[in-house]
């Protein structure tokens, strides 16, 4: 076989590949959006769920599910972005820094039902939490800080050291030049880390049925008192998010439009998923031409 | 061999009378090492104020290596001993608060680096960070430092623009506006024009021509027309060694050492 044939075999083969994903991946998508998105209505998207007759809705799931992210996020974010700061701007290269890499990567591809069950143990066990938003967040921490880490500190080493060195020169010290000039510098792929964080985060299940819970109870909208625990806000009590709807509707859900709800709850959860994605790149590309040029 | 050359070290240092002129900074017994092996020893060298003194010498010779242990860039790095003296003060001591002493000892990169920030922003940023938060004074002291860099003139309209949107000589000319915005006495530059076009090259070299007035600029540069050009003094370096230091006419017409004529000539390097 001579050298332009085989080139032109090895070409075709990739492409054959690369065309078997792009159909699996087109048809999973296609499937979930043909079946559920008939189902999606205003009076879907607001209404609670109904456990056994038809006509329930994801609302109650679907707002527990934003609250779940946003409170997951203002955790895990300080705490990655300190982390990844020290990480690639402070820390010498040693066996300790090394050590805590190794951590981060083992960390990072842990199961996420066994941060669930960790999170079981440790937060509505042993602090007394009980199924709640609260153990349900910081669950998601567990599970969100080893990737955003990664995230941010790549993005950190991305700046090039000629950043710090035009920093220093001018008289900055460390932490005038790290905040004001590689942190804004690395801001475009941080929120893009961020929000691809964020759409990981928003159709995890495994993590959150052992520790956030798996009912909705009805929430009184008109009481915005945290304290209170019918208020949406409330973080200590029970939230069953999307993802954990899904799973419970299709593994014992008696409702008679069984079916319908758990497909338009997925496509739901696709499409925001989604939206983050997409929300991340656009985000991204535009914060970074912000930066270079107007 | 390497007794005479420092001798011939000695003697072309003293080349000018220091006493007869001002010093604005001077090196005695500089030696870097990189973990265990040294990359300059013997670096002793007087700067003359308000003059340029270029550094030439091969790749590796260790001339950017001693340019960046003037202003300490090379602390974690390397580790430099030796004496930096600048207005009867070592700095290189540990007592020293290097970020104080950097405003005063400036430095220009060989790789354009502005910020990913406004033109206006690039300049004011580091003045910002200081306190001073006048906008007229700022306003000022941006339109100065440009003017004096040679391009207010091109940006004068677009200084919200962002600075990685510039050419890559106008990006170094920020660069050279950024660094005497804070007033420094002394600018460093590491081949300053080496990523430029020729154009873009003789620009810079008439701001550096331009700033003399006011500064003590220190240049290293591979390009030896360059430093035959822009400097009053010139230094050559080899293999770690100031082999000879004197006025920039004596260096290219009449070397006294045999090492600095071969290379001048071309004839390696």
């Amino acid at each position: 076989m001579n050298a332009k044939r085989a080139d032109k075999l090895a070409t075709g083969i990739l492409y054959a590949v690369a065309a078997l994903v792009v159909i699996i991946l087109v048809a999973l998508l296609g499937y979930i959006l043909v079946q559920g998105v008939p189902e999606i209505s205003w009076h879907f998207l607001t209404s609670p769920a109904l456990a056994f007759e038809a006509g329930g809705g994801i609302g109650i799931q679907l707002f527990n599910s934003f609250y779940l992210l946003i409170l997951a996020l203002v955790i895990s974010l300080p705490i990655s972005l300190g982390a990844g700061i020290y990480l690639n701007e402070y820390a010498s290269k040693n066996t300790i820094t090394g050590l805590i890499r190794t951590t981060i990567e083992i960390l990072s591809s842990l199961p996420s039902v066994v941060v669930g069950l960790f999170g079981y143990l440790f937060f509505v066990v042993q602090f007394k939490l009980g199924f709640s938003i609260l153990s349900g967040a910081f669950a998601l921490t567990v599970f969100n800080l080893p990737i955003l880490t990664r995230s941010i500190e790549e993005a950190l080493a991305n700046i090039p050291d000629s950043q710090r060195e035009a920093g220093y020169a001018l008289g900055l010290s460390r932490w005038e030049t790290v905040t004001k000039i590689v942190v804004p510098a690395a801001l475009p792929s941080i929120i893009t880390g961020v929000v691809l964080s964020a759409g990981r985060i928003f159709g995890e299940a495994a993590a959150l049925i052992y520790t956030a819970g798996q009912s909705a109870p009805a929430l009184d909208f008109s009481n915005w008192n945290p304290f209170d625990i019918s208020s949406p806000l409330s973080p200590l009590r029970p939230a069953e998010t999307l993802a954990v709807h899904i799973w419970k509707i299709n593994s014992e859900g008696i409702m008679p439009d069984a079916k319908a709800v758990s497909a338009g709850a997925s496509a739901v959860l696709i499409i925001a998923v989604l939206l983050f994605n997409f929300l991340a790149r656009w985000l991204g590309k535009r914060l970074y031409k912000h930066l270079t040029a107007e | 061999m390497q007794n005479e050359n420092m001798e011939t070290t000695q003697r072309n240092i003293m080349h000018f009378d220091p006493k007869a002129h001002e010093i604005a900074l001077s090196t005695e017994d500089l030696r870097v090492f990189y973990g265990q092996s040294e990359a300059i020893s013997e670096g002793d060298l007087q700067f003359e104020r308000y003059k340029i003194s270029s550094l030439i010498g091969p790749s590796g010779s260790g001339k950017s290596t001693f340019l960046r242990s003037l202003n300490r860039m090379n602390d974690r790095i390397a580790t430099v001993k030796g004496k930096i003296m600048y207005r009867g003060l070592d700095i290189n001591s540990d007592e020293v608060d290097v970020y104080e002493m950097r405003r005063h000892i400036g430095m220009v990169f060989q790789r354009p680096n502005p910020f990913a920030k406004s033109i206006y922003e690039n300049i004011a940023f580091a003045l910002r960070q200081r306190g001073l938060n006048d906008k007229h004074k700022l306003d000022e002291i941006v339109e100065t430092s440009l003017r004096q860099a040679a391009m207010w003139d091109q940006v004068k309209d677009d200084l919200n623009k962002s600075a990685l949107a510039l050419s890559g000589g106008q990006q170094q000319r920020l660069c050279i506006a950024r660094a005497i915005a804070v007033k420094p006495d002394i600018l460093l530059l590491d081949e300053p024009a080496s990523a430029l076009d020729p154009v873009s090259t003789s620009q810079v070299e008439d701001t550096l021509l331009e700033l003399k007035q006011n500064y003590t600029i220190i240049i290293v540069t591979h390009n030896m027309q360059q430093a035959s050009r822009i400097s009053d003094y010139t230094a050559f370096f080899n293999l770690g060694k100031v082999l000879e230091y004197a006025e920039t006419g004596d260096i290219f017409t009449n070397p006294k050492v045999d090492l600095t004529n071969d290379y001048i000539s071309g004839n390696f390097g």
